[in-house]
């Protein structure tokens, strides 16, 4: 077989461009065959998912909002090493660092930590490539099934510590668990 | 009895008015519904159950938009435009047999607002009006793509008349009469005329798709080339008369179809039905059927816009006249043929 007449579909026609006979160019033989094959669509299956009352079912490696997890003590596990900003694709993450007073040991796990951590979710692009990044297995993209909620305002969509921390009771009810 | 037949007639030809009005508006919504279901998808299910209430929120929306008229010298001619359209859409119903008869206290009331013997070139003369409703809108909207797509849409609906008219000169020659009600009587059963002018319905129905502006034969309105057509600068209710006046035409078309070729009101065993039922029952299942014949037409012209991609337009010029004008005039001869074929064999020798 050679190049020019190769198909990979097998579906490949030459485009002819002979004189059509009389009948072919009234066209009703093929408006024929094609309505046979719209009136098949009639009775398909369709595809259309009713958004509000049915929800898609998400696959099992599905990426949602972004948690900044706590260890078994409740404490803060990010240490503000910047390498999930320099990882994000999209350049959605922000934060600044500050260091952690003696008083602080319970709040934050590292000497050095997180002051502001801010997620801009109009640039998020749900890769989980911070995730994979992180060194400190502190922030991952959760299983939430809910999405980032429609606002009028742009700040509304810059998630900070205050969305995206871990709840303290949720860090102490997963302690008890694995106790 | 003279206030007696003019009431009877007012009423009768306001409930035919209601229902056309009411036919078009539910074709829209039709139209929605079967493009859907074509593509697999569902259509408009959010306004009223099944999205029955679409029609009404469409209207709504249509009415509070502002009326814009754009800076033409023919103020006057623009406004007359879609009027044209949507009274010309409306008045071909006037000779449509709806039903044969019914008895109401012992008073016949005929289902036809008049029954003029000349019916059937009536329609053709109102339908060839409905050219100007286009031609004027586009020429008074002082714009180029809206003349262009009324002068596209004018070429095309004359050129198909042509064709349209020969196809029905068979019909007329083998029923004798231009009476649609006459038309009607003589399908009695299944003596539809389709099936005694095959190629003469054929041709019709290519035709009406091309006098109702529809797909295939969309040209006037092809937004790729020409923006919205011949109605590019109406807004509001206007712009909602001529696409009203649209799904207007199609009904009209439809049952104009069912009459001439697929038995109007006719059904199988409808003497029986008059026998043992009644006048009055038999002949309102006779209205109901023609109603699901004009169902049925309906639904194949949005069967077939969703399917078809649009003609060309050097296409659709040489299919009518090369294609169809030379079909219909065979079909003409093939036709006189067959009538005097018992002539002809005498004449012949056989
Ligand atoms: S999920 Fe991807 S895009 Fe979103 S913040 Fe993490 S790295 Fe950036
Ligand atoms: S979340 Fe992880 S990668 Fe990002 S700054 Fe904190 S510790 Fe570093």
């Amino acid at each position: 077989m050679s190049v020019q007449t190769m198909s990979l579909s097998g579906r490949k026609k030459e485009v002819s461009n002979k004189k059509m006979s009389f009948w072919e160019s009234l066209y009703l033989v093929a408006i024929v065959k094609g309505l046979w094959i719209t009136i098949g669509h009639l009775f398909t299956r369709k595809v259309t998912v009713k958004y509000p009352e049915e929800v898609r079912t998400r696959s099992a490696v599905w990426r949602g909002q972004h948690m900044l997890k706590r260890d078994e003590q409740g404490r803060e596990n990010c240490t503000a090493c910047g390498l999930c900003a320099l990882s994000c694709p999209a350049e959605a993450i922000t934060m600044t660092a500050a260091e952690r007073k003696p008083d602080e040991k319970h709040l934050y796990r590292e000497e050095k930590y997180a002051s502001v951590y801010e997620i801009n979710m109009l640039r998020c692009i749900f890769c989980g490539l911070c995730e994979e990044a992180c060194p400190k297995d502190a922030i991952y993209l959760t299983e939430s099934k809910v999405l980032v909620p429609a606002s009028y305002e742009r700040e509304d969509f810059i998630f900070g510590k205050d969305k995206l921390v871990m709840p303290l009771e949720m860090a102490l009810a997963n302690s008890k668990n694995k106790n | 009895m003279e206030s007696a037949i003019i009431i009877e007639k007012s009423i009768f030809i306001f409930t035919i008015f209601a229902i056309t009005m009411l036919a078009a508006m539910y074709s829209t919504w039709a139209e929605r519904k079967v493009a859907a279901w074509l593509q697999d998808r569902i259509g408009p299910n959010r306004a009223g159950p099944l999205g029955l209430l679409q029609p009404l929120a469409d209207g709504m929306k249509l009415f509070s938009k502002e009326e814009f008229l754009p800076n033409t010298p023919n103020k006057f001619l623009f406004v007359v435009g879609p009027a044209i359209s949507m009274s010309v859409a409306l008045m071909t119903s006037a000779v449509i047999p709806w039903g044969d008869k019914l008895v109401i206290g012992g008073h016949e009331v005929i289902l036809q607002a008049t029954d003029i013997d000349v019916s059937i070139l009536y329609v053709f003369g109102v339908l060839s009006v409905g050219v100007y409703g286009i031609m004027i809108g586009g020429w008074a909207s002082n714009n180029k793509f809206s003349l262009m797509s009324a002068m596209r849409a004018s070429s095309q609906m004359i050129s198909y008349e042509v064709a349209m008219g020969l196809s029905l000169i068979a019909l007329l020659m083998m029923s004798g009469t231009l009476s649609l009600k006459e038309i009607s009587e003589q399908q009695a059963g299944m003596n539809w005329n389709v099936f005694y002018q095959p190629l003469g319905f054929i041709i019709f129905l290519v035709c009406s798709f091309a006098e109702t502006n529809r797909t295939p034969f969309d040209l006037a309105e092809c937004e790729a080339e020409l923006i919205g057509g011949y109605h590019t600068e109406y807004s509001s209710m206007r712009m909602g008369f001529y696409l009203f006046a649209e799904y207007a035409s199609m009904f009209i078309s439809s049952t104009i179809l069912s009459v001439l070729y697929f038995g109007g009101y006719n059904y199988p065993g409808m003497g029986w039905a008059i026998e043992h039922w009644g006048v009055n029952a038999g002949n309102l299942i006779g209205v109901a059927v023609l109603f699901i014949k004009i169902c049925a037409f309906i639904f194949f012209f949005m069967w077939v816009r969703w399917t078809i991609p649009r003609f060309r337009y050097d296409q659709l010029m040489r299919l009518g006249w090369q294609g169809l004008i030379p079909l219909a005039i065979a079909n003409i001869v093939i036709t006189g043929l067959v009538m005097v074929r018992h002539e002809l064999a005498a004449a012949l020798g056989f």
